[in-house]
């Protein structure tokens, strides 16, 4: 079985999001960027299938300039065989969905893993452009997956429930919670990850179709209006009166 | 050329977040000079359908195919697609919802569209471009976005548009059918779960959230949560430390990395306010805190606060609420 497992490079969720002063740009002076928290999970299932199968490859692939490699580094230290960076700007979600396309169809891959969506960005949707660009069924978003031979069986979350889905090979998959306990690397992995392959390729097919314009930070609050304890029973008459939601 | 909106229904109801999407639909369709059509997906009623017109809507598409009852993402994909080019559809407007989100992004391939996601207003059709404002970092900021492509996609986020009621409008609800084939079905689920509600509000569409932290000590507490959510009628949700240790489902969990909500009233009990849970409910349109520490964080992104014990607290609150019910 062979594993892609699609990883975006995201500031650290601590991090305090700040702009360019003209409002156009993320502002990455001092931010710390990490493999996106949900593309953990994709990495470690996609590992411990492989453990379980005793057979097959994980490769990691990100779309990104050389300032990710640290981070694709770090996946490989965790357990990924084989790392590709398709070196270029992610300008937007159908561009990204477009090298990852590529890179899966050149490489004849079996199971497409993403996390449910990059904490950045939030667009829950690269999964299911790779999966139309491909032709095949895409699972988003998946909480449970098991393989037994080329059939997979999922559980993807639904509003107020879940879904149980079997699909076979080529497939992709989007992951989150609870599917598996995120590995961290150990220092054997880091060891290793140094002479793991890294090839790095150059982006294909179309432009964006989505140009940021300008970035803005949610109005700030007035401040807290504090209510004794003694008297709690007044937030619900403000919550009713004056703030009106109740 | 007109506005296509994809209507929700579950139990032959729409979906709340729907009624805001159809909304949204009507009043694109109105900035661009021309009408919107609903298609709906799911179980729907034919007497809530003719309903949608108070949103607007002139034209309601239904396909009675039994099997589409489920969400079967190819199935809907296709479905869709089909009305948008009867329609000659420019602009598709869905709900940012696990199905809108999966069928949008399909779409928007298969039309070559540009998609924006997470959607919170309006969009700005001056000048000869479509600009949409939408959430991004996480619920830490927002971004204006130009959908530069000829066919446009929009999934607008749950609570953060209100749907327009003009009583008394109705929509014609006309029969359709993609004459979708069993292929279109391969996708379908084997099996669909429900969680147990017992009557209560589901997270994702609530408009009022009761939620609690570590603060609430154990599951065994959470009777107090529920209490004040049933009077409510608001939502149950919790830290994500709460549902790693399974005292409550992580369904439940809101923050970066759990579910995003913006609902126009959360109550946290006994969280502490760290950043990455702030990012989840940031949106909110009223805050309010309990908490022991006067110097919790979340504090100060309340707009109302109670320093004090949740267990001292959360009762009066839940006979309070009684008492003005
Ligand atoms: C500081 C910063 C600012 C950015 N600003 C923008 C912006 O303004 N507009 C914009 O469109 N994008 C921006 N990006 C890129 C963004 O990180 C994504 O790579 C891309 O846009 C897809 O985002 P999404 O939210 O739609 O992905 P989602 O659909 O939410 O992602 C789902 C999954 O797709 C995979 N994936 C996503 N991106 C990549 C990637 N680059 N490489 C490999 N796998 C990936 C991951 O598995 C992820 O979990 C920015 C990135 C950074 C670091
Ligand atoms: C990568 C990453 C992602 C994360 N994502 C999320 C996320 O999505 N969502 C999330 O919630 N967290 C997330 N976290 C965790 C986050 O950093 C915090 O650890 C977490 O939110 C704290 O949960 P809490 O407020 O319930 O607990 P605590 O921080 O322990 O706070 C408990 C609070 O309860 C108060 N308290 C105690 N007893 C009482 C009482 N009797 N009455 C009133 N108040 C009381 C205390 O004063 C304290 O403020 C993430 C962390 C990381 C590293």
């Amino acid at each position: 079985m062979k594993f892609l497992v699609c990883i975006s490079n995201v500031p650290d969720t601590t991090t305090k999001i700040t702009f360019t002063p003209d409002n156009k740009e993320f502002n990455k002076a001092g931010v710390q960027f990490v493999i996106n928290p949900w593309d953990e999970y994709a990495l470690t299932r996609a590992i411990e299938l492989k453990e379980a199968a005793g057979s097959g490859t994980v490769t990691v692939l990100n779309v990104g300039e050389a300032d990710t490699e640290p981070n694709i580094r770090k996946a490989l230290a965790i357990g990924a065989d084989d790392a590709i960076r398709v070196n270029a700007a992610p300008t937007d979600a159908y561009f990204v969905a477009e090298q990852i396309a590529a890179i899966a169809k050149e490489g004849a891959y079996d199971v497409i893993l993403m996390g449910k969506e990059s904490i950045d960005y939030n667009g829950f949707q690269v999964h299911g452009m790779v999966g139309e660009m491909l032709g095949v069924p895409t699972v988003a978003p998946a909480m449970k997956l098991d393989m037994s031979g080329n059939t997979a069986t999922l559980e993807r979350e639904i509003e107020g429930g879940k879904e149980i889905v079997s699909v076979n090979t080529p497939f992709v998959a989007s992951c989150q919670q609870p599917m598996c306990e995120p590995r961290i690397p150990n220092m054997r992995g880091i060891m290793t990850a140094r002479t793991k392959p890294l090839k790095v390729v150059p982006a294909v097919g179309e432009p964006a179709r989505t140009q940021v314009q300008e970035y803005a930070l949610p109005p700030k609050k007035q401040g807290v209006k504090l209510i004794d304890a003694e008297n709690a029973g007044e937030l619900i008459k403000l919550l009713r009166n004056e703030a009106k939601v109740i | 050329m007109s506005v296509l909106v994809v209507v929700e229904c579950a139990d032959g109801e729409v979906k709340k977040s729907s009624l805001e999407v159809a909304s949204y639909g009507a009043q694109v369709a109105a900035q661009l000079g021309t009408t919107a059509t609903a298609i709906a997906v799911g179980e729907a009623n034919e007497a809530n359908l003719v309903k949608l017109g108070e949103q607007g809507i002139t034209k309601v598409l239904y396909d009675a195919e039994p099997r589409l009852k489920d969400f079967v993402n190819n199935a809907y994909t296709k479905l869709i697609a089909t009305a948008a080019e009867q329609e000659q559809a420019k602009v598709i407007v869905l709900a940012n919802s696990n199905i809108g989100a999966a069928v949008g992004s399909r779409l928007s391939v298969r039309l070559k569209a540009s998609l924006a996601t997470n959607v919170v207003e309006l969009p700005k059709t001056d000048g000869g471009q479509f600009v949409v404002k939408r959430g991004a970092f996480s619920g830490k900021a927002f971004s204006d976005v130009v959908l530069s492509g000829d066919r446009k996609i929009i999934a607008v986020k749950k609570n953060s548009t209100e749907a327009q009621h003009d009583a008394g409008k109705t929509a014609e609800v006309a029969s359709f059918s993609a004459q979708l084939s069993d292929a279109d079905f391969a996708d379908a689920p084997k099996q669909v779960v429900m969680q147990d509600q017992a009557g209560g509000v589901l997270l994702p569409e609530a408009e009022r959230v009761v939620s609690g932290g570590r603060g609430m000590k154990g599951p065994e507490n959470w009777g107090l949560i529920e209490d004040l959510a049933k009077a409510l009628g608001a939502a149950t949700a919790c830290s994500k430390p709460v549902s790693d240790v399974d005292w409550r489902p992580h369904h439940e969990h809101v923050g970066q990395t759990g579910i995003t909500v913006s609902p126009n009233l959360y109550i946290a009990c006994g969280i502490s306010g760290a950043i990455q849970h702030l990012a989840g409910v940031n949106s909110s349109k009223v805050i309010v805190v309990i908490n022991k520490d006067p110097e919790a964080p979340f504090f100060k992104a309340a707009d109302y606060g109670i320093v004090g014990d949740v267990f001292d607290v959360l009762p009066k609150l839940t006979a309070a609420v009684k008492a003005l019910n």
